[in-house]
């Protein structure tokens, strides 16, 4: 017999009763395009204890057929019920499953919104207090390989300082000499109104070597390394590399974190340099075309209008800010839990703080050093 | 419609110049509890992942549901889709959803109920796996290992589904909760009377479960039958596995070679 479509059909039996007929296939495939018209027409088959239900002529049952039926029997059965024995099954578990419901939702806190702040206030407090912790156990590991020359690192360290360094050097490159040019020759369109056309050398000198090349080299390197060494962390959580090392009695600490800890601040500062170099490049490029300066005259007075301070205190922040990205990075890799959400989760907040921090120590570090390093 | 519900003809996989399956063919009947075994290597996962659509085979045809999966049309295959489940090894609930959502997922994306409906349902096929509510809003990753998989077996089994894949189905469980599990797949399948394929190392799982055996050596399917013909059938990956020791325990138990 060709399975048919479900179907409800009502008529009226000898002695005046309503028997309500479901036929055809009531399967999910079969009921999936047309749940509104049979809950409709089980709706319009009256009351449920006013009618016979015919259910033997369903070709095709299962739960979501019983489902729907039992739905439209307000989760209890007819008193005069005609079922296939096959099919009593079905109704067996939606009997079962009776009472299960309701999903239990907590009621709504109304001073929710203040509890939140005040656990972020403290999450961040905890934040704050770990990446000191983990600061202190890097100063001990170290401490401690002084005296063992065999235990430290090196493999780790030089591989850190190839994939952090060197094979940042291209992006950071580019960047800074963007930007070289752009701060040039905007600056040179203000300098020529005022006829200060000198002063372009300052203002690049100090500006990118005092404040942009460090903080634009710590974004990048924060983006492109920090959340790589959160995600490897964080993955090596979830295959239990972590659980392996800890069980080997190998530190974790002195293998995994201070060697990237270690190479990011020997790195970044250097690439610190690498970013100024090129953007005052870059700025003299423009400043050549804006003002017609020549490269000569721009890199010989640039010793005069920089003084020596302000390179010391780009490469000085070079070495802060990696040290920050390094331990934010490591501190989040270290919290992932073993789980897609808390990775990306972890990524994601790792880079958001690394940066944040950055632009922090930068404020906090401009209004220290405001006295020092003007001509 | 034939009989067969899977039909694998002619299925060569060639990794590199390492040959898995060389002219492998194999049929699934309907209503059957069919069990791959193999040794490691043997392509037991490979063979699954080929039937599931996953990979594509080097030469040869599967035919699920009389389709050629591999050489089809995308809507076709989309609708075949729906009609078999699939349990994975490790369970593959997805993390970020929690055990009710994971459930809801594949009724969600039927985009024919509405939520009260869908949460019915889900209700239901936690009760028929054995999970308790209080479980329904627990994530993934706070559940125990034979949670996870009875979690995965409710998700599999929502839409109804003619076929079901079973990949490891007992593996890292504990010989209890893996009798549990193996009794579960059982009950559901004598009641809904579903195809399941299943590939195992489990010896218990497979005296208790299936109702014939595929034993993949040697490149191909070397015999496809019931336990006492596989058992009979002279091979050497079959006398390690079967006739061993552990082997010999696990038999005694298997009602079907009592006395035979």
């Amino acid at each position: 017999m060709p399975v048919r479509d479900p179907d409800v059909q009502v008529t009226a039996a000898g002695d005046g009763e309503r028997v309500v007929h479901l036929s055809g296939a009531w399967d999910i495939r079969a009921i999936e395009s047309r749940v509104q018209a049979l809950q409709s027409a089980l709706r319009d088959a009256g009351p449920v204890n006013a009618a016979h239900w015919d259910l033997s002529q369903i070709q095709r049952f299962d739960h979501i057929g019983a489902m729907l039926v039992w739905r439209a029997w307000d989760r209890c059965r007819p008193m005069r019920l005609e079922l296939r024995r096959e099919h009593e099954i079905f109704f067996g578990a939606c009997e079962g499953a009776a009472g299960t419901g309701t999903l239990a939702h907590p009621a709504p806190d109304p001073l929710a919104p203040v509890v939140a702040m005040g656990r972020g206030v403290l999450a961040a407090a905890g934040h704050a207090l770990e990446i000191l912790q983990l600061f202190g156990q890097l100063l001990l590991d170290a401490a401690a390989i002084i005296p063992r020359p065999h235990l430290r690192p090196w493999r780790e360290f030089s591989a850190s300082i190839y994939t952090i360094g060197a094979q940042a050097l291209g992006i950071t490159a580019l960047v800074g000499f963007l930007i070289g040019v752009v701060l040039s020759y905007l600056s040179a369109e203000q300098l020529r109104l005022v006829g200060a056309d000198v002063y372009i050398v300052n203002i690049l000198g100090v500006g990118i070597i005092r404040e942009l090349g460090p903080v634009v080299c710590s974004i990048l390197v924060a983006g492109r390394s920090g959340s790589a060494i959160t995600a490897q962390l964080g993955v090596m959580r979830v295959t239990e590399e972590l659980d392996a090392l800890s069980v080997m009695g190998i530190s974790k600490t002195l293998r995994l974190i201070l060697p990237k800890v270690a190479a990011i601040a020997v790195v970044l500062p250097l690439l610190v340099l690498w970013t100024c170099a090129v953007a005052l490049i870059g700025g003299a490029l423009s400043a050549k075309f804006q003002l017609g300066m020549s490269y000569l005259q721009f890199f010989s007075s640039l010793p005069a209008a920089v003084p020596e301070f302000n390179l010391w205190l780009g490469v000085s922040k070079g070495v802060v800010f990696g040290v920050l990205i390094a331990l934010t990075a490591c501190h989040f890799g270290l919290r992932i839990l073993p789980n897609t959400e808390s990775l990306a989760a972890g990524t994601t907040r790792s880079v958001v703080t690394s940066i944040t921090a950055v632009i922090l120590a930068d404020a906090i570090l401009a209004v220290i050093f405001s006295d020092v390093g003007w001509t | 419609m034939s009989d067969a519900v899977v039909e694998v003809k002619g299925l060569w996989t060639v990794f590199g110049d390492l040959v898995v399956h060389r002219d492998l063919d194999l049929s699934i009947r309907r209503g059957e509890v069919l069990s791959l075994v193999g040794g490691s290597g043997s392509g037991k996962s490979v063979l699954l992942r080929q039937m599931l659509g996953l990979e594509r085979p080097y030469r040869g045809s599967v035919q699920v549901f009389d389709v050629p999966i591999h050489n089809c049309d995308v809507r076709l295959f989309k609708r075949i889709r729906k009609r078999w489940g699939v349990l994975f090894q490790h369970g593959a609930l997805y993390s970020a959803l929690s055990v009710f959502d994971n459930i809801a997922l594949p009724l969600r994306e039927l985009h024919a109920f509405d939520a009260d409906f869908i949460r019915d349902i889900v209700m239901l096929q936690l009760q028929a796996v054995g999970i308790d509510k209080v479980h329904a809003s627990t994530m993934p990753a706070d559940l125990s290992g034979g949670m996870v998989k009875r979690v995965a077996l409710a998700r599999a089994l929502v839409l109804e589904p003619e076929l079901v894949f079973l990949d490891e189905p007992t593996a890292g469980l504990d010989p209890d909760r893996s009798e549990g599990f193996v009794k579960l797949i059982r009950e559901l399948h004598d009641r809904l009377s579903f195809t399941v394929i299943m590939a195992t190392h489990d010896l218990d799982t497979l005296v208790s479960v299936s109702d014939r055996i595929a034993v993949l050596a040697d490149q191909k399917v070397v015999v496809c039958g019931s336990l006492k013909e596989v058992v009979e059938f002279d091979h050497p990956f079959i006398r390690n596995f079967f006739l061993g020791e552990r082997g010999e325990r696990a038999l005694s138990a298997a009602p079907a070679l009592q006395g035979a």
